[in-house]
């Protein structure tokens, strides 16, 4: 039964064996580099280490696990592109945070919570992305809301599903 | 105070070590590479994935192709027959334009650069994101790559070699934004900047607004960069329009296809040299290729094809000299067939044939009007040939072809005709 009550007392705190909590991540940016070589539009519209962060954040509820499980999946996403190390890995440490902050208030086990969260936080992760690269790195990026929500979207419906199949793989602390 | 507000205060913490890591790398030039050690961790993780996925995918799809699903193999290989045939006409006629050029550059000593050497890689994967454009490949530092090697594909130019690991390398595509390479238009010979944009499309920089640029035009690389040699294929132009600072803006089309690439070379060897002409090609006087050039006059009415053997050419004339030629180049068996060379063909027809001016004082042999009222014959694309017949296609119907001087030897019958044709010219003489 999902817990509805924002008491911390009263939510339920998950965590992964070590296979899973290493696994996954790996999963997520091995098929985030491969898919886009048969389906290229994979690579523009969904960004799976994103929610993988999400839920792992969302599970553990933990403000710490969540913004190291960020930054260690973003830095790795950033190793494996052409850019400086660090874009991706201070985008995703704020949305591993912020995930697991919103996780530790509010009920975040049903499809609907989960869907309005996975579309939130990817367009904060595409605006911290934006500005540290523009602001920092100086590539030229032009900002689209509408890619940015259709993005979010598409996101936002992977993530029901995907999070449904990470479930099994949830541990009762 | 500090357990209070502990959860960010670590956050603070963790994000300004990002931050000043991220700073440190972008003050830092490009040459040095202080994040070579943890991309290593990260690729080592995975790309053996990828590459054994790329296997799998490749041998079951092999396995496909070349044991099971052969239907119409007979047809395109009949086609690709044909096409063969037409290529080696072609590439008779692009032999000697080569060897020209090459003449002229040994004048002007000009150096040249040549691919020498390439490495055959798969592609395996792909940054993950449309916000940079970057692909890996399945050859690294073992196979004799290195960084900033050209990587092409047959139909243009790919990108760059970016990182280098043992076994897998990062290729930058051309449509990257931090991707430049030297590129110019193929016809104007107008250089400019190729760079990628956000979008991941590719816009040629630089060229003035004032300079006649339309949709359609070929790009090619300058080899101004140092990295793709000079003429490589990049796209054509697809749009342009008035840009920023008295430029054009111009859009291309690249050539390779980018969001879809499997397998790509490597350039790992380039030779520079100065340009050679081709010692071996014999010095033909420029009456002997006009001899051989011109158009036969049928003998007898349209309709009627002409039937010579090399022997019969031999034994006649210098009024024949013109006429029906042996065909003796490399690519065909005709000197040993009968050739049919059908009436009022030669000179419209002719694959390969290039544009000859009646020069004064040749013609001893030649009628005036066997000379073709066209001064430009292009390649004329050769009708299909017939099935089972396409080794002597040279020879026979209509690409019975008006050769290239330097491609043809000299038939006896044409000697004649040379003979009196003063005063004696070499090849480099004759028009083209």
């Amino acid at each position: 039964m999902p817990i509805t009550y924002t008491s911390g007392e009263q939510i339920e705190v998950y965590r992964f064996s070590w296979p899973v909590t290493v696994g996954v991540p790996l999963a997520a940016l091995f098929l985030q580099s491969f898919v886009p070589r048969i389906f290229p539009p994979f690579a523009v519209y969904f960004d799976l280490p994103l929610l993988v962060t999400i839920f792992f954040a969302m599970a553990r509820r933990n403000p710490i696990s969540g913004l190291f499980t960020g930054a260690a999946i973003g830095l790795a996403q950033d190793m494996l592109g052409p850019y400086p190390i660090g874009i991706y890995g201070i985008a995703k440490t704020v949305v591993g945070y912020g995930a697991s902050s919103l996780g530790a208030k509010l009920d975040v086990e049903n499809a609907g919570a989960r869907f309005l969260v996975t579309l939130g936080f990817y367009l904060v992760h595409a605006a911290i992305y934006f500005t540290v690269a523009r602001g920092m790195v100086s590539l030229t990026l032009n900002w689209s809301w509408s890619r940015g929500i259709f993005a979010g979207l598409a996101n936002a419906l992977l993530g029901i599903g995907l999070y449904f199949v990470l479930d099994k793989f949830k541990q009762r602390t | 105070m500090l357990g209070r507000y502990r959860n960010l205060t670590i956050l603070v913490g963790v994000l300004f070590l990002q931050v000043l890591g991220l700073a440190v790398q972008v003050k830092r030039s490009a040459d040095v590479e202080n994040t070579r050690l943890i991309r290593i961790w990260a690729v080592g993780a995975v790309t053996p994935f990828e590459r054994g996925l790329v296997w799998v995918q490749n041998s079951s799809r092999n396995l496909w192709h070349n044991y099971f699903y052969l239907r119409g193999v007979r047809a395109e290989n009949r086609e690709l027959r044909q096409q063969i045939e037409q290529m080696r006409l072609e590439q008779v006629r692009m032999s000697e334009d080569a060897a020209q050029a090459h003449r002229l550059q040994q004048i002007l000593a000009f150096k040249e650069q040549y691919i020498s050497k390439t490495v055959a890689a798969q592609v395996i994967g792909s940054s993950g994101t449309d916000l940079s454009r970057s692909v890996y490949i399945d050859k690294g530092s073992n196979d004799g790559v290195a960084p900033d090697m050209a990587v092409i594909t047959a139909n243009g130019i790919v990108g760059k070699v970016l990182r280098v690991y043992a076994s897998t390398s990062l290729v930058l595509m051309i449509n990257d934004q931090t991707s430049g390479v030297g590129a110019m238009l193929e016809k104007s010979r107008l250089q400019g900047v190729l760079r990628g944009t956000p979008n991941g499309e590719v816009i040629l920089e630089r060229v003035m607004s004032d300079e006649q640029v339309t949709p359609g035009d070929n790009v090619m690389s300058s080899g101004g960069d140092q990295i793709f040699p000079k003429g490589l294929p990049v796209g054509t132009v697809s749009k342009v329009s008035p840009g920023r600072e008295m430029f054009l803006n111009i859009q291309i089309k690249p050539a390779a296809d980018l969001s879809r690439l499997e397998e790509v070379l490597v350039v790992t060897g380039k030779q520079e040299q100065q340009a050679v002409a081709d010692a071996t090609t014999p010095r033909v006087r420029a009456a002997d290729i006009l001899a051989q050039r011109l158009p036969s006059v049928p003998d007898r009415p349209a309709g009627h094809a002409v039937v010579t053997t090399p022997a019969e050419n031999g034994a006649s004339g210098a009024a024949e000299a013109g006429q029906a030629k042996p065909n003796s180049n490399s690519y065909s068996n005709s000197s040993a067939k009968p050739q049919v060379q059908p009436a009022g063909n030669a000179a419209g027809t002719g694959a390969g044939s290039v544009p000859v001016a009646p020069p004064a004082g040749t013609a001893g042999a030649v009628s005036a009007a066997a000379i073709p009222k066209k001064p430009v014959q292009k390649i004329v694309s050769a009708e299909p040939v017939a099935e089972g017949d396409t080794e002597g296609s040279a020879g026979n119907g209509s690409n019975a072809a008006v050769l290239p001087a330097a491609s043809v030897a000299k038939p006896a019958s044409a000697k004649p005709a040379s003979s009196q044709s003063p005063p004696p010219a070499t090849a480099e003489d004759a028009p083209h």
